[in-house]
């Protein structure tokens, strides 16, 4: 009964999308009031059967109801609770609900928070909104149902993938649809934008922190993943360049340069074209993100769901999407296009080339990730691109954008002195030639690789401190409450890139100094690694709720006598019978100590992996860093001012605009 | 013209992956084919007397089956693969690294839909015939020469698509 209401609740959401899509943009178009009204209600009320069809699937895996084909393929009735819940969206039918679940959640606040866009407006944004949504329903019913039943009904589930039954499944995939699925909201602000032919400083101030918050979810969600894939994955990387990750990667790329492009199109009104079409890739990014993991055209690591006629479908709604806003852009562009005028070196040409830099790097992932496809698909063979190309494209092209971050927040818009900037900056480059010398000495030897990072990375920490600096050098009151008074967006900007410090410097350190031994090891066999000795105790068996695992025993002691113990495991699950490695890892601030189970060779005989991880915990350090910049930005009081500026006569809400613009 | 040209990148790309999805990323060709099976000589699963060996059925067109007891996706192969054995076609079995010794009471409980299974504990075998992994399954002709290699579970589609008009052509 329940999955059939999940199912009936599917169909009138589809039929509500379609309501959402068609008629507010037919009112918006022909200015005629009562059909734009309808884009409220209809999303709103879309929202609400899309979380009940949500709803419904996530009561039938909490309540191991085997007769839906779904839960019987990726559940299992030993699976702990909170996994059987996250199974929800662990198959291929679960993740595309939580697609539209979250696209319908985004439209829904789009509707509560947008009481302030002139009408049309509002309706036009809803309205594309609901068109992706009625694209990716229509998907779910022909293609991916997920509450098909199986009759008879199986005795028990087939267990979820054990990869994914790690505590950073919970947050990844949601927190990257949030993220992916944000950018639909800056998307539909563009087209209407395109539809309506105008673009104003307005229109850059509404879709701005829509932006920054996708952008902040979508941060999130890859640290969140990135960590999955340390933790869980057994081999001590973090990153794989594998193309489910760079699915996630090249959407944050573009929307990277979008946050930048629109920075320029508020405070400036320039680069109007530019947004809109980065808008619109950002999406466009998305969206293939969704197609490259689900229809089976690149096979990875843990692409978990493949299917050629999903793959049709998702292709004919990717050409509708992306071709028919493209074909619209170049229709359109030229009537939105102009405004303010810049020289040669000034805030916008630092950004411009930020942008440009970005989507060559954005560019560079792509080309690697979809290389395979090109080769194959013109039977020129089948080859892999694997870190090494990437490593060495990807590397070289973002140094320069994370150079230009530390400049770029201290040029001065329209027009700036270099002479001027040079002297500004003379610390800055100082500092980080020094410390580019002579701390990885300290660390353990030169490394030019190290040097770099530490260098970018020093850049990127004195120039934010010398902003913080100029900002504060005219203010009357004290230190405290001078950094108090600064506007969110600057302190958001500000540690977003100061995170960025740690990104470059954790990367540029962990390559460098990381350390890894895979050897063969009886009882109390020890093996040293970068300082620490480690011996092995043996194994012991361990049951868990729906796993026998080898629990490995390693007592680890470091040079300076610190000890402690490391459990790695290899588990077994019961239901698929598919082996796993469970590493165990010793954290901490300045390195992590990791260590893995490989094979049995004879009783009490295991090969064993040990690591050492030099500073990897300052990434997901600078996660949070970036993520919190976000927030911050995307809270500051020019927008919060603009939503109350809503209820207020017109002539208030411009004074408020114009305040904002100063901050 | 510059405007248009984000759509002409997109149209390329959207050409690419139209070709894409009828490929198949997993589908690694295999330096076997058209190349002699290995040989082999393995004791068969049930009947600890007798072995088999691929010159034994020398002159008729078979079915090398690699599976084993712990593998999932074998599991579902295996009612497609009773279907066959009712159709007549012979398959022959390789059970691949059953370190548990499960493989005998799995085909007494489930039926064996092999003519025969040969146990190849270590994998050695597995490892001539370049295995990555189970099921997988070879097509081997009247000279004893591998003419196709699948890798994954048979099912009714890819068994009418590559292995009907194969073992048609084959037993002409």
């Amino acid at each position: 009964m329940i999955p059939e209401i999940g199912h009936f609740a599917l169909i009138v959401a589809l039929l509500l999308a379609l309501v959402q899509g068609v008629l507010p943009i037919v009112g918006a178009h022909r200015g005629n009031a009562t059909l734009m009204a309808v884009a409220r209600p209809a999303a709103q009320g879309q929202f609400v059967f899309v979380a009940i069809a949500f709803g419904c699937l996530a009561y039938s895996f909490l309540t191991n109801d085997f007769s839906v084909q779904n839960v019987a393929r990726n559940s299992f009735s030993q699976l702990p609770k909170i996994y059987r819940f996250t199974a929800t969206w662990g198959s291929h039918e679960g993740s595309i609900l939580l697609w539209t679940l979250v696209l319908a959640f985004w439209t829904v606040a789009v509707t509560v928070f947008s009481r302030h866009l002139p009408e049309d407006m509002a309706a036009r944004v809803v309205g594309v909104m609901g068109l992706v949504s009625f694209g990716f329903l229509a998907f779910i019913l022909a293609t991916s149902n997920p509450f098909l039943r199986l009759l008879p009904a199986a005795a028990d589930g087939n267990d979820m993938n054990p990869l994914l039954q790690d505590p950073g499944m919970v947050f990844h995939p949601p927190m990257l649809y949030m993220g992916y699925v944000g950018f639909s909201v800056a998307f539909a602000f563009a087209i209407a934008a395109l539809l309506s032919g105008k673009m104003d400083v307005a229109w850059a101030r509404w879709s701005r922190p829509w932006t920054t918050v996708a952008w902040v979810f979508l941060t999130i969600g890859i640290t969140a993943g990135s960590w999955w894939a340390y933790n869980e994955l057994g081999w001590g990387g973090w990153w794989f360049w594998d193309p489910t990750e760079n699915a996630s990667f090249i959407p944050w790329l573009a929307g990277t340069a979008l946050l930048h492009s629109l920075a320029v199109t508020e405070k400036r009104g320039a680069f109007k074209g530019w947004t809109v079409l980065l808008a619109i890739v950002a999406f466009s990014m998305s969206l293939l993100g969704t197609f490259l993991v689900r229809s089976g055209v690149l096979s990875s690591v843990h692409a978990f769901a493949t299917d050629p006629t999903r793959g049709i479908f998702i292709l004919g709604f990717l050409g509708v999407v992306i071709g028919g806003s493209l074909v619209l852009y170049a229709f359109r562009a030229p009537k939105i296009a102009g405004g303010g005028s810049f020289t040669w070196f000034s805030r916008e040409s630092v950004l411009l080339v930020n942008n440009v830099v970005l989507v060559a790097a954005l560019g560079a992932v792509l080309l690697g990730t979809l290389y395979p496809l090109f080769m194959d698909a013109m039977g020129m063979g089948k080859i892999s691109v694997g870190p090494p190309y990437f490593n060495a494209v990807f590397v070289p092209l973002i140094a320069p954008a994370m150079f230009l971050a530390g400049v770029g927040p201290l040029v001065r818009w329209k027009q700036a002195s270099l002479p001027d900037l040079v002297k500004r900056l003379r610390i800055a480059l100082i500092v980080s030639v020094v410390s580019a010398l002579l701390l990885p000495l300290l660390a353990g030897g030169f490394n030019w690789m190290a040097s770099v990072g530490i260098a970018l990375a020093m850049w990127l920490v004195f120039t934010v401190l010398i902003g913080f600096a100029d900002r504060l050098r005219n203010s009357q009151e004290g230190l405290l409450a001078g950094l108090m008074a600064l506007p969110r967006g600057f302190w958001g900007m500000q540690l977003a890139h100061f995170g960025l410090a740690w990104v470059v410097a954790g990367i540029a350190l962990v390559s460098a100094y990381e350390g890894e031994r895979n050897v063969k090891m009886n009882v109390d066999d020890r093996v040293s690694l970068a300082g620490y000795t480690f011996t092995f105790k043996g194994v012991e068996i361990h049951d868990g709720p729906n796993y026998k695992a080898a629990r490995g025993q390693l007592e680890v002691v470091s040079d300076s006598g610190a000890s402690f113990v490391l459990h790695p495991e290899k588990r077994i699950y019961n239901a698929s019978g598919m082996p796993m490695t469970e590493a165990s890892i010793d954290y901490g601030f300045t390195r992590d100590v990791y260590a893995a189970m490989g094979e049995e060779l004879a009783p009490n005989v295991w090969t064993v992996r040990v690591f050492f991880k030099p500073f990897i915990g300052w990434l997901w350090i600078a996660g949070g860093l970036l993520a919190l910049g976000g927030v911050l930005a995307a809270s500051d009081r020019r927008y919060r001012i603009a939503l109350r500026g809503a209820a207020k006569p017109v002539r208030e809400a411009g004074v408020a605009v114009a305040e904002g613009a100063k901050a | 013209m510059k405007r248009w040209l984000p759509l002409i990148v997109f149209a390329v790309l959207a050409g690419f992956f139209f070709i894409g999805l009828h490929l198949d990323p997993r589908e690694v060709p295999s330096p076997f084919i058209n190349k002699p099976a290995p040989a082999f000589k393995l004791p068969v699963i049930g009947q600890p007397q007798a072995s088999f060996a691929p010159a034994d059925v020398k002159g008729q067109v078979w079915l090398l089956n690699i599976w084993a007891p712990w593998c999932v996706a074998c599991r579902q192969e295996h009612a497609m693969l009773m279907q066959l054995k009712a159709a007549g076609v012979p398959i022959y079995g390789l059970n691949w690294k059953d370190k548990d010794r499960e493989a005998e009471a799995l085909l007494a409980r489930m039926g064996s839909p092999y003519v025969l299974s040969v146990d190849d504990l270590d994998g050695r075998v597995g490892i001539d015939y370049g295995v990555t992994g189970t099921p997988e399954t070879f097509v081997i002709d009247k000279t004893g020469v591998i003419r196709m290699k699948h890798i994954g579970p048979i099912d009714p589609d890819n068994w009418k698509k590559k292995f009907e008009p194969l073992l048609q052509e084959l037993n002409r």
